[in-house]
């Protein structure tokens, strides 16, 4: 197979300039498609950041040369990867399960790479003890996988991915496999060593705390195209779909804007503060909106809507109700005021948002 | 390795592990009871006839003298040395069926089990012509390196391991079926080329389903008749094995047939029992 490398003028960011990351990936996989560019300096964290089934994964494993590329190309500190076999690539990868070998203690996994770049037996699991002391585990290094914690089995798999030297760390999911509270300690950990390391990351999460906790930079993948990137401050701001809308936790509308109004394309308008024109998003949260059982008498009829209450759930301490009609909205609110209200689905509640709490922005 | 309740059961009572309860469920219909108790006695009846008329008095005399001596050695020797070339062989044959993709490995994955189904003399004969001193490649190692196969123990070896290596080929290809080939990726991601990855990191994940695969081609190889008698003959100390001195003494020293009959039984039950927890409970 040929690769060309055919990055499109002005498809990828600048300002790498040869050291980093600067990949475009292209797998055509039956009728998937994914089509990724990707830039990333050295020292830099990125999170792909996506739903199930976008492509996060592939696009990971193409980086990993565990898949073949069907366009595009690698190219690592001014190198070009695209044939290189995976067993040569200056690349480390954490996976999701870890895929410790089951066989070897902690110190053998983590000695497997430095073996296979040549040291001597000796040297090798010199290096590796070196390595599982930064990570604290140093007391468990004749432990088998099995024995070991999920926390302790991740780190592990850091310390192999790490101990090879690479100029590129790829992790997958790193912290799916592990239980809520074992998870806070951990990302924490790793944010740490992520943050020393002083080569490219790149990791896969469809977790957004752990992205925005982890990552310098996140580029969102749907669909097996890249959908937004951005730093986390500005994704959580200004989220350009629905899916980052949900995962943010913010009500998204499209629509043109004209002053202070904004038409959405379904029908109603909404009043922002900020003064644009031409296509916007909206966004507000859903804590910024005020429910009545009927239509409040003394309010302006700006950003009031009439609704039905098409579920509820309880969200944290609050209760999250989805509701449809003329604009179709999350809203939270507390329990006590859930029961005042009489909320149940199939009733009807009056919506409303006063315009500081919304956000418009350019789409 | 989790045990099915009844076979596992099964096993235990042939080993004299811990029986299971003797409750007797009520209703067992007539038609399905009797033909199971017939079928199991005709099973174990034979068993039984070859213990109850076992020389044992003379059963120490008999299994000292120097034929049986000579024929158990030879018997060992000779299985496990099939044995060791269907692992040299077999391992990466199971490997390539089982982690490659090529054009006709349907093909060659029904090949490869053949001699499963196919009568050992008839893999005799097949060995002959292609082996044999004017076999379609006999001939060549006959004429280039003087290599005669035929009624050597070579011979018996080669006649054992085609006999034998399917039952290892399919035993550790369904392993590495069910291994995760992810490990391996996981292996070259570290800088372990494909064979490395293979040899450090498949092989040892694997390594109970080889040693199972291996029990099961010596348990058959040792007990090889057909294939053995006519690709290598039957010549004491050079290629007759047990199953051929049984079947040789029953003609004129039957005390000699059953007393070796009495050490291929007990290398059976070994098997079995080393194998239950693999191979008895897997379906």
């Amino acid at each position: 197979m040929t690769h060309t490398r055919q990055t499109a003028p002005g498809s990828t960011p600048t300002g790498v300039g040869g050291e980093g990351l600067d990949a475009r990936l292209v797998v055509q996989r039956g009728s998937f498609r994914l089509d990724v560019a990707l830039t990333v300096a050295p020292g830099e964290v990125v999170a792909l950041l996506g739903p199930n089934g976008a492509g996060k994964t592939t696009a990971l494993r193409a980086l990993a040369g565990l898949v073949p590329v069907s366009g595009g190309g690698v190219c690592l500190d001014g190198a070009a990867l695209d044939r290189t076999p995976p067993e040569s690539r200056p690349v480390g990868v954490v996976f999701q399960d870890y895929l410790l070998f089951p066989h070897l203690t902690a110190l053998d996994n983590v000695a497997f790479g430095p073996r296979c770049h040549g040291a001597s037996k000796a040297k090798a699991r010199e290096i590796a003890a070196g390595w599982l002391d930064r990570m604290g585990l140093a007391d468990h290094a004749g432990a088998k996988p099995r024995r070991l914690s999920g926390g302790q089995a991740q780190r592990v798999a850091l310390a192999r991915a790490l101990a090879t030297r690479p100029r590129l760390l790829l992790l997958d999911e790193p912290l799916a496999a592990l239980d809520a509270r074992t998870r806070l300690e951990v990302r924490a950990e790793l944010r740490r060593h992520l943050a020393e390391f002083e080569a490219v990351a790149v990791l896969v999460t469809h977790d957004p705390l752990d992205a925005m906790v982890l990552a310098d930079r996140l580029v969102v993948v749907e669909s097996g195209r890249v959908v937004q990137e951005g730093t986390p401050s500005e994704i959580a701001r200004r989220p350009r779909t629905d899916y980052i809308a949900q995962l943010v936790g913010l009500n998204l509308y499209r629509g043109t804007a004209g002053g202070h109004t904004v038409r959405l394309e379904a029908g109603p308008a909404i009043t922002t503060t900020e003064e644009l024109s031409g296509p916007v998003f909206v966004a507000f949260p859903p804590g910024a909106v005020t429910l009545f059982r009927d239509r409040p008498s003394g309010a302006s009829a700006r950003n009031l809507w009439r609704c039905e209450v098409a579920g509820l759930e309880t969200h944290g301490d609050q209760i999250r109700a989805d509701l449809t009609g003329e604009l179709s909205l999350a809203a939270d609110l507390t329990a006590v005021a859930a029961a005042e209200l009489g909320l149940q689905p199939g009733a009807t509640v009056w919506a409303t948002v006063k315009a500081t709490q919304t956000h418009a922005y350019p789409a | 390795m989790t045990r099915a309740d009844t076979p596992g059961a099964a096993a235990d009572t042939l080993t004299g592990g811990p029986r299971p309860g003797r409750v007797r469920r009520p209703g067992v219909p007539l038609p399905l009871m009797l033909p199971a108790l017939v079928g199991l006695a005709f099973l174990l009846l034979p068993l039984v006839a070859l213990l109850a008329r076992a020389p044992w008095r003379t059963l120490p005399d008999q299994l000292t003298s120097t034929a049986v001596w000579q024929a158990l050695q030879l018997s060992l020797v000779s299985a496990t040395a099939a044995t060791a070339v269907s692992l040299v062989l077999g391992v990466p044959l199971a490997w390539l069926l089982a982690r490659t993709e090529f054009p006709g490995r349907g093909l060659v994955r029904a090949l490869v089990t053949l001699p499963l189904v196919l009568p050992p003399v008839v893999g005799g004969v097949a060995l002959l012509l292609a082996l044999g001193r004017n076999g379609i490649v006999g001939q060549w190692l006959d004429a280039w390196f003087g290599i005669t196969l035929p009624f050597t123990t070579a011979g018996a070896v080669v006649a054992e391991a085609f006999v034998a290596m399917p039952f290892l080929v399919i035993s550790v290809e369904g392993t590495l079926r069910a291994a995760d080939p992810r490990y391996e990726e996981a292996a070259t991601t570290l800088g372990a080329s494909r064979f490395t990855a293979f040899r450090r990191v498949t092989l040892p994940l694997i390594a109970p389903g080889v040693a199972a695969g291996s029990v099961l081609a010596w348990a058959r190889a040792l007990g090889e008749f057909g294939a053995t008698i006519t690709f290598a003959g039957n010549f004491p100390g050079r290629t007759q094995t047990m199953p051929l001195a049984v079947y040789l003494a029953l003609q004129n020293d039957p005390a000699a047939a059953i007393a070796l009959s009495l050490v291929l039984l007990a290398v059976s039950i070994a098997v079995l029992a080393g194998l239950r927890d693999r191979w008895m409970t897997t379906s």
